[in-house]
């Protein structure tokens, strides 16, 4: 019973100690590696095939149709249907396109997807490599991602997709700084930044304590996805699929992946700092619990990112770097520099996250209420008919 | 173990850094870099700064060599196939270089370089945070002066005109 009780690191350690009976010391490090590399590469993968399903029910049913639900019950196989039309697809090269540029950027950009499952912490003990700087970790991560936009804009040889791969810079630059703020916020509030020891300081989940950095996470990790409301880069009315335009076949199902992977990838994330991660009730009796706690928490983030790519309109792009730099980097500041004082402070701890949370509170109304006003002001310049008037 | 390693990321920093002045295109020549960029963490992480890896590819990785890319493709013949590579000094600047090569070597084989004994502390990211606002304050402020410099000419040079 209490093998099953904590049954994922156990697991570890008997399989562990059965390779050593058999191999040298070395030979048993490389298997753990090999096993665990493979199960990295293969969380994109997952990512894909269930959240590409997940994604067509919520937003059909939003759109008040049913989504497929012809291969298979509910249509579960439909993602296994799409994979394979993608597979047996002719690869197109342009003609003039720059090969090895043009053939290396899917394969970096579907790594960047995979890399960033290592330091996840699916339960406790159940992580990669914990590493001292976790979080930093995924952010810089993130950022491989932004070369290898320009080296698909670029190896395509097409202006299109060379201006499009602008815009994803564009995107992708501006909104890692409010990224990393609400990021710096939480490591401020954990006092680390190995994401096991996050986990391990949300004695309540820090959602509750920093509403703001929540938000401005969000937000900004739905922006650098490229989810909608910032999927100006890939929506067919706007650019026509942007910088990934020349890719064709597996190519495409690279970028796809790596898509849903990131997806995937930044609500896990979501979950770890701010949900709780894999903390829950009777968690700590029965650490085997986590895993299911932290993908039900995923799963959940993941809901709400479909439920607002089915509800909201798409920004345009100056609006969407304007939103970026002009509201969530102040409000991140304030946030970061409130709760920097707040920490300073030595009072009980319970009363210093109500301070943080008050201080929150207080800078959302006050970006509420600016927000508002300049949309009152832009409403009237532009002769747009005002919300107060009713149905007429 | 750690020897192999080393041996690997060096000549992949090193062979791409080569790379990088030799090539004929100049936007793979950036690529080369961002590979040599790679090589540099590589290193980090042996040394055991991990922190310092890390940011040496969100920093480097990640925005300086987007803004050599831009700058490359601001510029013309970026993939011309008709520019040549090296010009005719080339017997000379061979020459010099070897004696460049030689001052070095002799240089770093004979000083006796100072080594700090003990092992890396574990709260080495605490103590990074605390030189930055304690002894090191100086140059971190001058830094940030610099950077809010570059961010207003960068508004005034981008600015649209009003006329």
């Amino acid at each position: 019973m209490d093998y099953v009780l904590d049954f994922f690191v156990n697991l570890g350690r008997s399989w562990t100690t059965w390779l050593g009976t058999f191999l040298p010391e070395w030979g048993v490090t490389i298997i753990n590696y090999l096993v665990g590399g493979i199960i990295l590469v293969l969380m994109p993968v997952i990512a894909t095939l269930t959240l590409t399903w997940m994604e067509r029910k919520v937003i059909g049913r939003i759109q008040n149709r049913l989504g497929p639900n012809r291969v298979g019950p509910w249509g579960i196989f439909q993602a296994i249907a799409d994979a394979v039309k993608m597979l047996i697809k002719e690869d197109i090269i342009p003609d003039a396109a720059d090969r090895p540029v043009f053939n290396l950027a899917p394969i970096l950009i579907a790594g960047a997807a995979a890399l960033v499952w290592a330091v996840m912490p699916f339960g406790k003990g159940v992580i990669g490599v914990d590493l001292n700087v976790g979080v930093l970790y995924l952010v810089a991560v993130g950022s491989i991602t932004t070369v290898s936009v320009i080296m698909a804009g670029w190896g395509s040889n097409n202006k299109f997709a060379l201006i499009g791969a602008f815009r994803g810079v564009a995107q992708l630059l501006s909104y890692e700084v409010p990224m990393i703020l609400s990021i710096a916020t939480v490591v401020l509030l954990a006092g680390s930044m190995s994401t096991m020891r996050i986990v391990e300081a949300q004695q309540i989940p820090f959602i509750f304590v920093l509403p703001v950095a929540f938000i401005a996470y969000f937000l900004a990790s739905a922006a650098e996805v490229g989810r909608a409301p910032f999927d100006l880069l890939e929506a067919d009315s706007e650019i026509v699929a942007g910088y990934f335009i020349e890719y064709s076949g597996l190519k495409f199902g690279w970028f796809y992946i790596a898509e849903y992977g990131n997806l995937f990838a930044v609500s896990a994330i979501t979950a770890t700092l701010f949900l709780g991660g894999w903390r829950g009730p009777f968690s700590h009796q029965a650490p085997v619990l986590g895993p299911l706690y932290f993908i039900i928490k995923t799963v959940l983030v993941v809901f709400v990112m479909m439920w607002i790519r089915g509800t909201w309109p798409r920004f345009r792009i100056d609006q969407m770097l304007g939103f970026a730099w002009k509201v969530l980097v102040p409000a991140s500041l304030a946030n970061l520099l409130w709760v920097a004082i707040v920490l300073k402070i030595a009072l009980p701890t319970i009363v210093q996250w109500a301070l943080m949370l008050g201080g929150n509170l207080l800078i959302l109304v006050i970006a509420a209420g600016m927000l508002g006003r300049a949309a009152k002001r832009h409403a009237e310049q532009r002769n747009l008919a005002p919300l107060s008037s009713g149905a007429a | 173990m750690q020897q192999v390693m080393f041996i690997v990321i060096s000549a992949v920093t090193l062979i791409s850094g080569a790379l990088v002045v030799t090539t004929r295109s100049l936007f793979r020549s950036a690529l080369w870099l961002v590979l040599a960029f790679f090589g540099i963490a590589g290193l980090f992480v042996l040394l055991n700064a991990e922190f310092l890896a890390v940011a040496q590819i969100l920093i480097y990785v990640g925005a300086i060599s987007i803004l050599i890319i831009f700058a490359i493709m601001l510029s013309r013949g970026v993939m011309d196939p008709e520019t040549r590579r090296f010009n005719d000094q080339w017997g000379v600047v061979a020459g010099f270089t070897a004696v460049l090569l030689v001052l070095l070597v002799a240089i770093l084989t004979r000083v006796q370089w100072p080594l700090a004994a003990g092992a890396v502390p574990a709260d080495a990211i605490q103590r990074l945070g605390a030189d930055f606002v304690g002894p090191y304050v100086i140059p971190f402020e001058v830094a940030s002066v610099l950077l809010v410099a570059a961010m207003i000419g960068a508004i005034i040079i981008a600015r649209e005109r009003e006329n």
